[in-house]
């Protein structure tokens, strides 16, 4: 009877929180379905960069970002790591923006969602844009596309026979494990011959071709999550402005669920930052 | 929804943007440092490096989830059902990293042997290999086991006399 009875009321609660008309996880259909999107798409970002790290550990030499990435805007290179950094710092910015505009949607506040989301919309564009930047520096300045790439790393020591009229010089050495980039003249590259320090005469050869695709589609996508992100965050911002959302009365729900998608872009970058720029 | 007071969420926010701006300077100064771009000379050993960024980045996830997206006021049920799928994650690094160092050495011994090899040694016999068309086909550099091992084959043509 006892058994009986608890199995019962054990029947009864289980009914009431899994059959319906409830929320188990406290989270609304919405919000939860975008949990579960982010997942999925943290699955595909994983897929991206595992498959960078695989083909990265399967070549002899790789391009050091320190190297490859080094160029500021107004023509000023030698500079490691800076640009990205600063595009890092407008990602974590606009991330914050973010939330004090969820913050302002649980106070039910329009104009403080309105201002802090139109913040968010800046970061992401002047985002796009140092993207937009980056991006160009590397085609049309270095030549590097997901067919080739320009950035090749030294595998014993050596003596420059010509120069490149940028940074080297005839009769520069170098060391094993120095980076080079080669140049193109007229649509050809333009390979330096060196000399080793056993004697040979040898001719610089282009970087792991796999480098400029894994780059460009990584960095792509990434981005055209931030693209979708910035649309969708216009939209939403328009949405609150006309008053929508406060009519629904449950604290701005939407922005919350927008603020999760927007969070999870920084969230890859943090990795993208990673993989691609530190180690 | 709003476990925290309005003015206690405007600390975290603050508190979040330090936090990450400034792990961010870490990070990078660590690659620079480590690389000898600051000191002159000065390196960090490579696994401190990649320990010291992993673990850092992986502080900056934990915190954009965490506080960012409210993870820490989701009930149990939720948090497992995203985060424990992640886990399926360290073995596809195990496993693709793995077959990707047994790749490197795939092409270690294919740099070795060209496709050429197979005509000449109908017609010289195996051992005295010219190994031209390495030279030709790579456009990767191969690693440099494989470069002292091809030297003494390779390149009489090229070879000039001793400086030093």
């Amino acid at each position: 009877m006892a058994t009986d009875h608890s199995i019962d009321t054990h029947t009864a609660s289980s009914s009431s929180t899994w059959s319906g008309a409830n929320e188990p996880f406290k989270a609304s259909y919405g919000k939860l379905m975008m949990w579960y999107f982010l997942l999925s798409d943290a699955f595909t970002f994983s897929a991206f960069l595992i498959a960078y790290g695989t083909l990265r550990f399967s070549m002899p030499t790789w391009p050091v970002p320190d190297f490859v990435f080094s160029s500021l805007p107004g023509g000023i290179h030698h500079m490691p790591l800076v640009f990205v950094t600063i595009m890092t710092f407008v990602l974590i910015v606009s991330s914050v923006t973010m939330v004090r505009a969820v913050q302002e949607g649980h106070r039910e506040n329009r104009k403080g969602v309105v201002f802090w989301m139109f913040l968010t919309i800046l970061g992401g564009l002047t985002f796009l844009g140092c993207q937009a930047w980056e991006w160009t520096t590397l085609i049309k300045g270095e030549n590097m596309t997901i067919k080739q790439n320009p950035f090749g790393t030294h595998t014993e020591n050596g003596i420059y026979l010509e120069g490149d009229g940028h940074d080297i010089k005839e009769g520069d050495s170098f060391m094993k494990g120095q980076s080079y980039i080669i140049h193109a003249h007229d649509g050809h590259f333009k390979p330096l011959k060196f000399k080793t320090e056993s004697g040979e005469i040898k001719e610089q050869t282009l970087g792991p071709k796999a480098f400029g695709a894994l780059f460009f589609c990584i960095t792509g996508f990434h981005g055209f999550h931030v693209f979708s992100g910035v649309v969708f965050l216009l939209i939403i911002m328009l949405n609150v402005a006309s008053g929508i959302y406060a009519k629904r009365n449950n604290g701005y729900e939407m922005v919350e669920k927008i603020g999760l998608y927007w969070h999870f872009v920084d969230l890859v970058w943090v990795f993208v930052f990673l993989v691609f720029y530190l180690l | 929804m709003g476990h925290l007071s309005y003015e206690e969420g405007k600390k975290v926010v603050f508190k979040g943007l330090i936090l990450l701006g400034v792990i961010t300077l870490i990070e990078v100064f660590i690659a620079l440092i480590g690389k000898g771009y600051v000191i002159h000379g000065f390196h960090l050993p490579v696994w401190l490096m990649y320990i010291l960024m992993i673990g850092f980045s992986l502080y900056k996830a934990y915190f954009i989830v965490y506080e960012f997206m409210h993870m820490r006021y989701e009930v149990p049920g939720l948090v497992r059902s995203v985060l424990l799928p992640t886990m399926l994650l360290i073995w596809a690094m195990i496993a693709f990293f793995s077959e990707g160092t047994t790749w490197l050495h795939w092409r270690a011994k294919t740099n070795d042997r060209p496709i050429s090899s197979f005509e000449s040694s109908i017609q010289h016999g195996k051992g005295d290999l010219p190994k031209e068309a390495g030279n030709d086909e790579s456009h990767m550099s191969m690693p440099a086991e494989t470069h002292s091992d091809t030297m003494k084959h390779d390149t009489t043509s090229h070879t000039l006399p001793e400086t030093h």
